[in-house]
Formats: structure tokens, C-alpha cells, sequence
């Protein structure tokens, strides 16, 4: 990368995989598992969550030599909380039917416990230029897991993508569902979310063992 | 100059300045973006009206899709002949009844002496008249509201019910098409009289065959959201009666 220097690419690279907030510090996992029962809401919330922390990130480290140490809590709470509120509004004005369907989680973006642990550990302590690649990288890494977990459930709890039926109408019998196949409705269902960044968990794992904690 | 960020006067200060900020930034924010939140209300009150007298873009069996918001208001002025004001026992006809804020009525209405407005649509359909009333109530968690469409002698044409924060799976399944569509057929008139449509647990009719019995099938595990449901129903079917009476 040329625009990068090797620790700033490691910055966004790291979170992506080995260092991944939702499978390795297993943070955000509420989220996580309430809104990745479709595709769309999934990269939505994803979005969402990279403008929050990448902005909020360098917000924060540009005010970090300012802000008084009694109230950096607070402090941190209002920035994330703004932010939340404009995305909320952006959204109700120019994403109706999404904003209905992802509610109170746009809300919870606020409790994502990703964007308080960044601030808190990294934007406090570094420039806004890294504060900015470290909440995109890590931002990032919650959104992938979030667009693979909604990927599978989607697709074998509804047989659909973005509401495309790409398997064949289950009403209808066509496509696969002509040669008896069903949709498995647990996956729909918050605990097969679960189940899924726990594949998730274990497939990274097997393949890199250094992960693998010693008991 | 190195700040000194401990002193108490320096918090208090800082403090102030963001809140400051931080309110005047939302502000802006919310000021700009108004109108256009305000338009996805007004167009999502469109759809729902014409969902619940059956004009919409269901294909599947399970679906629940609106109308598009771009063709909505045209849809709209096509279908809704008339908008009623009943208030008390004068009716007036209103262009913009459906903006009624009905959260709003009733809240004015319990305290004190004021005459709640309640709009009334007037669809046509098919060459038959249709009427369409808001209902609002509470489920288990929050408010649920809906639309429902009848004919001149009160029987149910469709419903449209949503809801703020029922339980996934569970009481938000009202929006759900197998529940919206069991109210079809049923009367809010029995011999007569007023009689609302119930939810009801272990009716004896589960595939709703018989339309006589003012019930719908519950859904499993949302008792609380069925009774709120019925009780939303009683309350502000209820209040268009006298208007039903005199049409026929």
C-alpha cells in the first residue's frame, strides 16, 4: 500500500481479522445478532457503524488533549450519542422503510460496546489520522461479520437475498424447492445468529492456531 | 500554554461549551431534514390506509407490500373519494383528515370538555363504498395502531395493524398477513348492535370459516398484544357507530 505506511495498514488489517472485535474480543455481539436476520439491515447497520466510529474516533482524539479526565466518559457518550442521532435522522429522511425496520437498534449503536472500547483505548491516546484508520478497521471488522452472518441466514432462513428469491419460490415449489428442499426457520431466530459467529469463532480459529487461547 | 484540565471551573466550563455545541449542531440537523421525515409519515399513513381496504402490491402469499411511496399520493387521490371529520354529530368534509394526529385527539378529549375529531375515509372500490377508521391502543410494550377498512354495514373489508415495539416473533407478528387477513369477513354489528371484533384464545375456529362469531384466532404466546388489540378495537370502532346507524 502506498498511501499507508505498514502500521497504519496494520491499523484496518488487523481488525479485519486476527485482532476481530465481534470473534476474537467478542464486543458488539447484541447487535450482532438482532438485526442479521436479512442482508440489507445487516450492511445498513454496518454502514452506520463505520461512519460512527470513524468519525467519532477522530473527534475524540482531536479533542483528547481538552477533555477534562473527571467527565471523558460523558464526553465520549455525547459524541457517539450525536452521531447516532444524525445517522437516525438521515436515515427516517432518506431510508423510511429501513429506519421502521431497524428501530431501536440505530439507538443501540450508542451501547455498541466497539465504539466506547475504541474511544476509550485508542482515540484517547492517538492522533486523529490513526484514530480515524482504527475506527474504520475496526468498524469494518464488525461489519463483515455482520454481512456474513446475515448472508447465511438469509439465505437459509428466508431462501433469499436483499429479498430476492434465489432459491426458488418456497410457496410455489419451484427451483430448489421443487425437489423438496425447506427453509429452515431457526435461522431466523436470534440463537442461530449466535450458532453462526460461534462457526464463525471456530473456523477462524482452526486456521490460525496462534489464536487459540492456553487454559 | 498547557491546559490544566483538573480544575473543577475547567469541567463545569467544558461541559457547558459541548452542550452548547452539540445542541446547535442537532438542532440544525433536525430542522433540515423535517420536511422530508415529515413527507415519509405523511406517504407511510397513505400506504397503510390503502392497505387496509386492499389496494396494494401483495403477490406471495405472505406478502405485505405498499403501494410504492413515488405512486402513493396519486393512488391515494384515486381510491379516497371522501375525507370525513365526525366531530360529535356534525360531519365535515376535510382533504387533509388523514394528517389527524389521533394520539393527539385522544389525549385532548380526556381532559376537559373537547369533542374529539375522528377521521373517516371514504373509499371506492370495485364500484362499492368503503370506509376506512384509525384505531389506536396498547399492546404489551407499547403502542399499536392500525386501519380498518369496513363496508356500510360494518363488515370487515381488511385491517392494517402495526406496532412500536411488540415482541419479534410473538405480538409484532399483528402485521403479519395470516393475522391481518383472518379479520376479513367479520361484522362489528351483531343483530344490530355494537359488538367488537374479538382476538380470542381457543375459539373453536382456528382457519376462521365462520364469520358469524366476532372472533379471530389469537397468535400464540401474545396475549397481552391480542387482548390490547381487542380492546383498541372496542374502543374506537366503537365511537363511529352512531355514523354507521345513520347510513343505513
Amino acid at each position: 500500500m502506498g498511501l499507508l505506511s505498514k502500521k497504519d495498514s496494520k491499523l484496518i488489517l488487523d481488525p479485519l481479522a486476527d485482532n476481530n472485535p465481534i470473534t476474537i474480543q467478542v464486543l458488539g455481539i447484541c447487535s450482532a445478532l438482532a438485526i442479521t436476520a436479512q442482508l440489507k439491515p445487516s450492511i445498513v447497520m454496518a454502514i452506520s457503524v463505520i461512519f460512527v466510529l470513524g468519525v467519532g474516533n477522530v473527534v475524540i482524539s482531536l479533542m483528547r488533549n481538552i477533555i477534562p479526565s473527571k467527565i471523558r466518559i460523558i464526553v465520549q457518550l455525547i459524541v457517539v450519542a450525536t452521531l447516532v442521532i444524525i445517522v437516525d435522522q438521515v436515515l427516517k429522511a432518506f431510508a423510511y422503510e429501513l429506519s421502521k425496520e431497524l428501530s431501536v437498534f440505530i439507538g443501540l449503536i450508542i451501547t455498541n460496546c466497539i465504539i466506547m472500547g475504541r474511544f476509550e483505548a485508542f482515540a484517547l491516546g492517538n492522533g486523529p489520522w490513526k484514530s480515524f484508520l482504527d475506527g474504520i478497521g475496526n468498524a469494518l471488522g464488525y461489519g463483515v461479520i455482520l454481512i456474513i452472518v446475515g448472508f447465511f441466514r438469509e439465505l437459509f432462513g428466508s431462501g433469499t437475498l436483499f429479498g430476492i428469491k434465489v432459491l426458488g419460490d418456497s410457496v410455489e415449489k419451484t427451483g430448489l424447492y421443487a425437489i423438496g428442499y425447506e427453509n429452515n426457520g431457526f435461522m431466523v431466530l436470534p440463537p442461530m445468529a449466535l450458532i453462526v459467529v460461534g462457526i464463525i469463532i471456530w473456523v477462524q480459529r482452526s486456521k490460525n492456531k496462534a489464536l487459540i487461547e492456553e487454559n | 500554554m498547557a491546559l490544566n484540565t483538573e480544575k473543577n471551573s475547567y469541567t463545569v466550563l467544558f461541559a457547558v461549551v459541548m452542550v452548547v455545541v452539540v445542541g446547535s449542531i442537532l438542532a440544525g440537523f433536525a430542522n433540515g431534514l423535517k420536511p422530508t421525515i415529515k413527507a415519509n409519515e405523511r406517504y407511510e399513513k397513505q400506504q397503510n390506509i390503502l392497505y387496509a381496504m386492499g389496494v396494494n402490491e401483495n403477490e406471495g402469499a405472505n406478502d405485505v407490500e405498499f403501494i410504492p411511496t413515488e405512486r402513493v399520493e396519486e393512488v391515494f387521490a384515486q381510491y379516497i373519494k371522501k375525507q370525513y371529520v365526525i366531530q360529535g354529530d356534525e360531519v365535515t368534509e376535510n382533504d387533509e383528515a388523514y394528517l389527524i394526529d389521533i394520539k393527539k385527539e385522544e389525549a385532548k378529549a380526556k381532559n376537559g370538555n373537547y369533542q374529539r375529531r375522528l377521521p373517516l375515509f371514504l373509499a371506492e372500490k370495485d364500484g362499492r363504498e368503503v370506509y376506512i377508521m384509525p384505531v389506536r391502543g396498547k399492546g404489551l410494550w407499547d403502542a399499536i395502531w392500525g386501519f380498518v377498512a369496513v363496508d356500510k354495514s360494518m363488515i370487515i373489508e381488511g385491517v392494517y395493524f402495526d406496532h412500536k415495539g411488540e415482541t419479534p416473533g410473538l405480538g409484532a407478528e399483528i402485521k403479519q398477513r395470516f393475522f391481518m387477513d383472518d379479520f376479513e369477513g367479520e361484522s362489528f354489528l351483531n343483530d344490530g348492535s355494537f359488538s367488537t371484533v374479538k382476538v380470542a384464545k381457543g375459539n373453536n375456529d382456528p382457519k376462521n370459516e365462520d364469520k358469524t362469531d366476532n372472533e379471530v384466532d389469537a397468535l400464540a404466546g401474545a396475549t397481552i398484544t391480542g387482548d390490547g388489540l381487542t380492546a383498541m378495537l372496542r374502543k374506537d370502532v366503537k365511537m363511529y357507530v352512531p355514523y354507521f346507524k345513520k347510513l343505513n
